[in-house]
């Protein structure tokens, strides 16, 4: 059951969108939140969405699993939109109803601020869709690389980011463990309310941060004996490098972000 | 042949616990490791034999004594890392030395901490893989194999530092019996084709019976010393300090207490079989 938690899932592919440089795809993303904070009316709305529909068409990523990606997020959507929708004050109401009113503006806003969060949502899904933690750490750390200057440890970062992913498998298979063998002893993580099911998760979570302790230094000391000594002097066996795909999307990204803010500036 | 790792009158303190005094793991270890040996390190727990394996890489450092690597003494911070790529460590649990959750980025690890250049990382990572017969495994995910393949991946990311000497800690402990054939025929291989000096620490005395030399430790220090053939005949001095011979040795034993002349340093299923065909036969 625990196996089923998807945290940066990745599908395997062979497409462009898998293709891309990690470094290009977080640029893209960047850019299309800042797209998708400047647009403005239902034409740039409409552009953004367009975009995303051609990547994940692009990607080979079902939609499904996209808007799987919503479920966890589907209350904060549900909230907004309500929140939205009746506490926006208007000039001209369309329902009014005891102290819950529903103004022209609110519904304008209601739908563009739902439609915001669901399109940034599946936009940063089909980027950790379809390309590996790996990938996308290096990648972090490549662009990252230059505040290094400014003391900030990107190295150390990017190693316990990939540290991390490396051990959530075998972290989840500890749990499922310790919990069968919790079970097996008589222990009950079903019934109860709240309070109590959480209170059952004590003799599950400290035996987990002990050997989670133990795991670590073992960790370290075998890093150490494989000549760990920090992000210095560093080789790669996978070096990234840009391609021309790298540049034409880039470049298809920054005219389109140009697009929608100058769009923007009209109202539309 | 010229010595590999030298200890010098070597002890080891573990400083107090809560409870009690400080612990001697090790109280004066003189002895040499020879270059392109095999060597099996014996003990019951506790005996210092993980600790005297850890202060060859300089994990841990003496509290007293010293401890040469082809003559750099581990006490120099300046060769540590020098110290570390010579001498490899594999540990007991292969879950928890596996950096990388792609089987090639973790054997690159350790070249990649040299700062070998990438072409050369390519290549040493294929060589190390294909030495301990897991290059098919090159792009999988490390958690999804079994323990013996996991086992050869962290073996396989020690070879690729290319270094003079591995020291398997207890690296077979938690295998099943298929993993420990795997992993043991694979440091065979690794001894033989590519002369690299091992030292092997172990409580299965079976995964002694080939190699050039046995050293069985016992309160911190070195009980016996010898070829395979000249500790497991000492039956009675092993068993005193709690070990048991292996299988063969065992029944050659028995076999005598019950008036067979037979010899004791049949070692091998083959040879104790022969031993037993002899002596019946000349009865």
């Amino acid at each position: 059951m625990l196996k089923d938690i998807t945290l940066g899932q990745y599908f395997p592919g062979n497409t462009v969108a898998h293709k891309l440089d990690p470094r290009t795809k977080i640029l893209l993303v960047v850019l299309y939140i800042v797209a998708l904070f400047s647009a403005k009316g239902v034409v740039t709305y409409a552009i953004i969405a367009a975009c995303l529909a051609a990547c994940v068409r692009v990607s080979n990523v079902g939609i499904k699993q996209l808007v799987r990606g919503l479920k966890p997020v589907l209350f904060i959507i549900l909230f907004t939109g309500i929140l939205n929708l009746f506490f926006t004050p208007g000039e001209r109401y369309l329902v009014e109803w005891g102290i819950l009113r529903i103004s022209d503006t609110g519904l304008r806003n209601a739908v563009f601020m739902v439609l915001r969060i669901m399109l940034l949502i599946m936009g940063t899904f089909l980027m950790t869709y379809t390309t590996s933690p790996i990938s996308l750490t290096d990648g972090l750390e490549r662009l990252l690389n230059g505040l290094k200057k400014l003391r900030v440890p990107v190295h150390e970062l990017a190693m316990m980011m990939s540290i991390a992913l490396r051990f959530i498998p075998t972290l989840i298979e500890e749990t499922d463990k310790i919990m069968s063998a919790q079970k097996a002893r008589g222990a009950d993580f079903e019934s109860g309310n709240l309070i109590q099911k959480a209170r059952a998760l004590i003799p599950i979570l400290v035996p987990l941060f002990i050997s989670a302790f133990r795991r670590a230094d073992e960790l370290a000391t075998a890093m150490e004996c494989r000549c760990y000594h920090g992000g210095e002097g560093r080789t790669k066996l996978h070096v990234l490098k840009y391609e021309r795909r790298d540049y034409t999307a880039l470049t298809i990204g920054a005219v389109i972000l140009i697009a929608v803010i100058v769009l923007a500036r009209f109202g539309l | 042949m010229s010595t590999m790792i030298e200890t010098k009158e070597l002890r080891f303190l573990y400083p107090a616990g809560e409870d009690g005094e400080p612990v001697f793991a090790l109280k004066g270890v003189n002895t040499a490791i020879e270059k392109g040996s095999f060597t099996v390190i014996l003990g019951h727990n506790g005996s210092g034999k993980s600790t005297l394996a850890k202060t060859f890489n300089a994990v841990l450092l003496p509290s007293g004594g010293k401890v040469y690597v082809e003559g750099m003494d581990t006490l120099d911070e300046k060769v540590l890392l020098a110290i570390r790529q010579r001498v490899g460590m594999v540990f007991q649990n292969p879950d928890n030395q596996i950096v990388a959750n792609v089987v090639e980025e973790d054997v690159a690890f350790a070249p990649e901490n040299l700062g070998v250049p990438t072409e050369e990382i390519r290549r040493r990572v294929d060589d190390a893989l294909r030495s301990v017969d897991m290059y098919d495994f090159v792009t999988h995910a490390p958690h999804l194999l079994s323990g013996g393949q996991k086992q050869r991946i962290a073996i396989a990311g020690v070879i690729a530092m290319e270094p003079a000497c591995i020291v398997l800690d207890e690296a077979t402990a938690m295998l099943d019996p298929v993993g420990r054939q795997e992993v043991l025929s694979a440091i065979r291989r690794l001894n033989r084709e590519k002369g690299i000096t091992v030292v092997l620490i172990t409580h299965h005395m079976n995964e002694a019976e080939d190699a050039d030399r046995v050293i069985v430790m016992d309160e911190g220090r070195v009980a016996m010393d010898g070829t395979p053939r000249e500790v497991f005949a000492q039956i009675e001095a092993l068993r005193s300090m709690g070990l048991t011979a292996p299988d063969t040795v065992d029944l050659l034993d028995r076999l005598r207490q019950n008036g067979v002349a037979v010899p004791l340093d049949a070692l091998t299923v083959e040879e104790c079989a022969d031993a037993i065909v002899k002596a019946m036969a000349g009865k």
